[in-house]
C-alpha cells in the first residue's frame, strides 16, 4: 500500500473514533473531577497524537483504549502541574499510567451520566441541550451556536461558563436512585429532544452540523438502550426515528422544500420507520402514555400513507389535541389546525387559526404558511398571496423559500 | 465537598410572628440539625440575629464607613447559615429542600472555596 494511502486510512479511523466514540470516552474522562473542559482539552490532544502517530505506527487493535490512555496520561500531568482538587485521590481512579497495549478492556459506557449531568436541574435550562450536542457528539460550538441561531462568541461563553458551574458546583457524576432518575428524566428527554427539533437544514450547506439530525437519532437510541423500560425514552426514540426516516424523502436534489403530503412514501425508510413502529408499541405496552408517545405516534399516522395511501386523520386529530393537552405549544396548535382543515375544510382550519391566543404566532412561519394554503383552498388568492409574502419574509431557509414563492406564483398570475 | 447553606427570609417581626408563632419553626429547626448531626455532615450552623441589630462596615470609597443596617437592602435577608461537609451538589440540594426555612423562604447553595485554622492557614476544605 503506498505511503499516501496509508496517512489516509489512519487520518479516516481518527475521524471515525472521534464520530463514533466521542462521547463514550470524554463521559470516561471527565467523572473523577468533573471537569469537562478540561476533559475536552485532554480528548483533542490525544486525537492530535493519533494523527501524528498513527500513520507511522500503524492504527491500535484497540483505538478508543489507546485514546482514552493517551487523553487521561495528559489530564494526569495537568493536574499533577496545577495540584487540582479531586474528589477521588488518582490511584483510585485508576490513572496509573497504563502501557499503550492492544488488550486494553472495553471503555464502560457512562454517557448516561454525563447527559444527566448536562440536564441537571442547577444548570440553566437553554444551555442544556447545546452541552449535551459539544460533550455527548463532540460537535463543535461554532456549529452549534449556528445551529440555535446565536453568535459564536455568545455561544462559547455560555458553554464555557456551563462547564465551569458543573466542575465548581459539585453537580455529581452519578447515576441516580430509582425515583431520582424518574425526576431527573423528563429534563434529559427534553434536552435530546432540543437536539432533534432544531432545524438543521438552517445550517448552511457543507457546515458539520448538516448531518447532525442523525446524530440527534443515535443520542435517542443511546438513552433508549440505556433506559429500555423508560416508556417516554421508547417514545422519543421512536419519534425521532420515525421522523428521521422521511429525511431522504423532504428535500429536492438541489435543496428544494418538499412538503409532507407531496413526499415520494418511496423515499422514506422502511428500515427506520419499522424501528419507529417497534419502538412505539414497546412504550404503549407499558400505558404510560406521554408527550413523546403522541408526538411518535403523530409522526407513525403520517407513516401510513406509505401504506395506505392516506395519513390516518381521524387518529392524527386525536393525537394533536392529546400533545395540546400535556405540552402546549405554537407548533402543536398549528399542526392541529391544518388537520381542522383537512377533516372538516379550509374555513374550518382558517377559524382554529384564528382561535390561536398566542402573539407569537404572527411571527411564526408555520402558522403564516398553513394560512396561505387555507385561503388559497378557499378561493381567497389576493390574502394567501399575503400570507405566503409574510411566510417568505419569516423563513430563513432557502429550500423552503423557494417552495413558497412557487405557491405565492400560482397565486398571483 | 463543602457548602454553605445560605438562608434567605424576611425576618419573623417583620411580618408580625410572635414567639409563639415560631415555636413549631423552632422545633423543626431542631429536629433539621439533629438530623444533619446524626448524618454526620453538619460542621457548623450559626443563625443570626435581626438586622436590627447589624452594623455594616465599608472602605470602598476610600474612607472608612460605618453603616446601620445590612449590606444591600432587600425584603429577605440573610438569616443564618448551615456548613455541611457532603459529597456533592445533589446531596447539598436534598439538605437544603428538607431546611425549614425553605417553606417561607430560600436556601442558597454556595460550595465553600477555602477555609481557614489556626494550625493549617487557609486551605481548600
Amino acid at each position: 500500500m503506498s505511503r499516501l494511502r496509508e496517512d489516509q486510512q489512519a487520518r479516516d479511523r481518527v475521524a471515525q473514533v472521534a464520530r463514533d466514540s466521542y462521547g463514550r470516552l470524554l463521559a470516561v474522562l471527565v467523572a473523577p473531577t468533573r471537569d469537562i473542559a478540561a476533559a475536552e482539552d485532554g480528548l483533542a490532544d490525544a486525537l492530535e497524537r493519533a494523527l501524528a502517530r498513527w500513520p507511522d505506527d500503524g492504527i491500535p487493535a484497540n483505538p478508543e483504549g489507546w485514546l482514552l490512555t493517551v487523553a487521561r496520561n495528559r489530564l494526569r500531568d495537568v493536574w499533577k502541574a496545577s495540584g487540582y482538587r479531586m474528589t477521588e485521590p488518582l490511584d483510585e481512579i485508576e490513572y496509573a499510567s497504563t502501557p499503550l497495549d492492544d488488550d486494553m478492556p472495553a471503555v464502560p459506557d457512562r454517557r448516561l451520566e454525563l447527559m444527566l449531568v448536562c440536564a441537571h436541574p442547577a444548570i440553566v435550562p437553554n444551555i442544556r441541550t447545546p452541552l449535551m450536542l459539544q460533550s455527548v457528539l463532540g460537535v463543535e460550538a461554532a456549529a452549534i451556536a449556528t445551529a440555535f441561531a446565536v453568535a459564536p462568541a455568545a455561544m462559547t461563553q455560555r458553554l464555557v461558563r456551563a462547564k465551569k458551574r458543573i466542575r465548581n458546583a459539585g453537580i455529581p457524576f452519578v447515576l441516580p436512585e430509582r425515583e431520582d432518575l424518574a425526576e431527573r428524566l423528563p429534563a434529559v428527554l427534553e434536552a435530546v429532544y432540543g437536539a432533534y427539533a432544531i432545524d438543521w437544514q438552517l445550517a448552511p450547506p457543507g457546515a458539520p452540523i448538516e448531518s447532525l439530525s442523525a446524530e440527534a437519532l443515535h443520542l435517542g437510541l443511546v438513552l433508549a438502550e440505556l433506559l429500555p423500560d423508560e416508556p417516554e425514552v421508547l417514545g422519543l426514540a421512536a419519534l425521532v426515528c420515525l421522523s428521521e426516516a422521511r429525511r431522504p424523502a423532504r428535500r429536492t436534489a438541489e435543496g428544494g422544500f418538499i412538503p409532507l403530503d407531496e413526499q415520494d412514501t418511496k423515499l422514506w425508510d422502511e428500515v427506520l420507520i419499522a424501528r419507529g413502529e417497534a419502538l412505539l408499541q414497546r412504550a404503549h405496552d407499558y400505558w404510560r402514555p406521554g408527550r413523546f408517545q403522541y408526538e411518535a405516534a403523530i409522526q407513525s399516522a403520517h407513516c401510513t400513507r406509505a401504506k395506505q395511501g392516506k395519513a390516518d386523520l381521524n387518529a392524527l386529530r386525536k393525537l394533536h389535541r392529546a400533545v395540546l393537552r400535556v405540552a402546549p405549544s405554537l407548533g402543536a396548535a398549528v399542526a392541529s389546525a391544518a388537520v381542522d382543515g383537512e377533516i372538516d375544510g379550509p374555513e374550518a382550519g382558517l377559524r382554529a387559526l384564528d382561535a390561536i391566543g398566542d402573539p407569537a404566532v404572527q411571527g411564526f412561519q408555520p402558522a403564516w404558511t398553513t394560512r396561505a394554503h387555507l385561503l388559497a383552498e378557499v378561493g381567497r388568492p389576493a390574502e394567501a398571496a399575503d400570507a405566503y409574502r409574510r411566510a417568505i419574509e419569516l423563513t430563513a431557509d432557502p429550500g423552503v423559500a423557494e417552495y413558497l414563492s412557487r405557491r405565492l406564483r400560482r397565486m398571483t398570475c | 465537598m463543602r457548602y454553605c447553606l445560605l438562608m434567605h427570609y424576611q425576618e419573623g417581626t417583620e411580618v408580625g410572628l410572635t414567639e409563639e408563632d415560631m415555636a413549631p419553626a423552632m422545633a423543626a429547626f431542631q429536629q433539621y440539625a439533629d438530623d444533619l448531626s446524626a448524618a454526620g455532615v453538619l460542621i457548623g450552623t450559626e443563625v443570626l440575629e435581626s438586622v436590627v441589630a447589624t452594623t455594616t462596615v465599608t472602605a470602598r470609597s476610600g474612607a472608612a464607613e460605618i453603616q446601620d443596617g445590612p449590606f444591600g437592602d432587600t425584603k429577605e435577608k440573610l438569616g443564618g447559615i448551615f456548613v455541611i461537609e457532603v459529597d456533592n451538589l445533589d446531596e447539598a440540594l436534598k439538605w437544603a429542600q428538607r431546611n425549614p426555612a425553605n417553606a417561607w423562604g430560600s436556601i442558597e447553595i454556595r460550595p465553600v472555596a477555602r477555609t481557614y485554622a489556626a494550625d493549617r492557614g487557609w486551605y481548600n476544605p
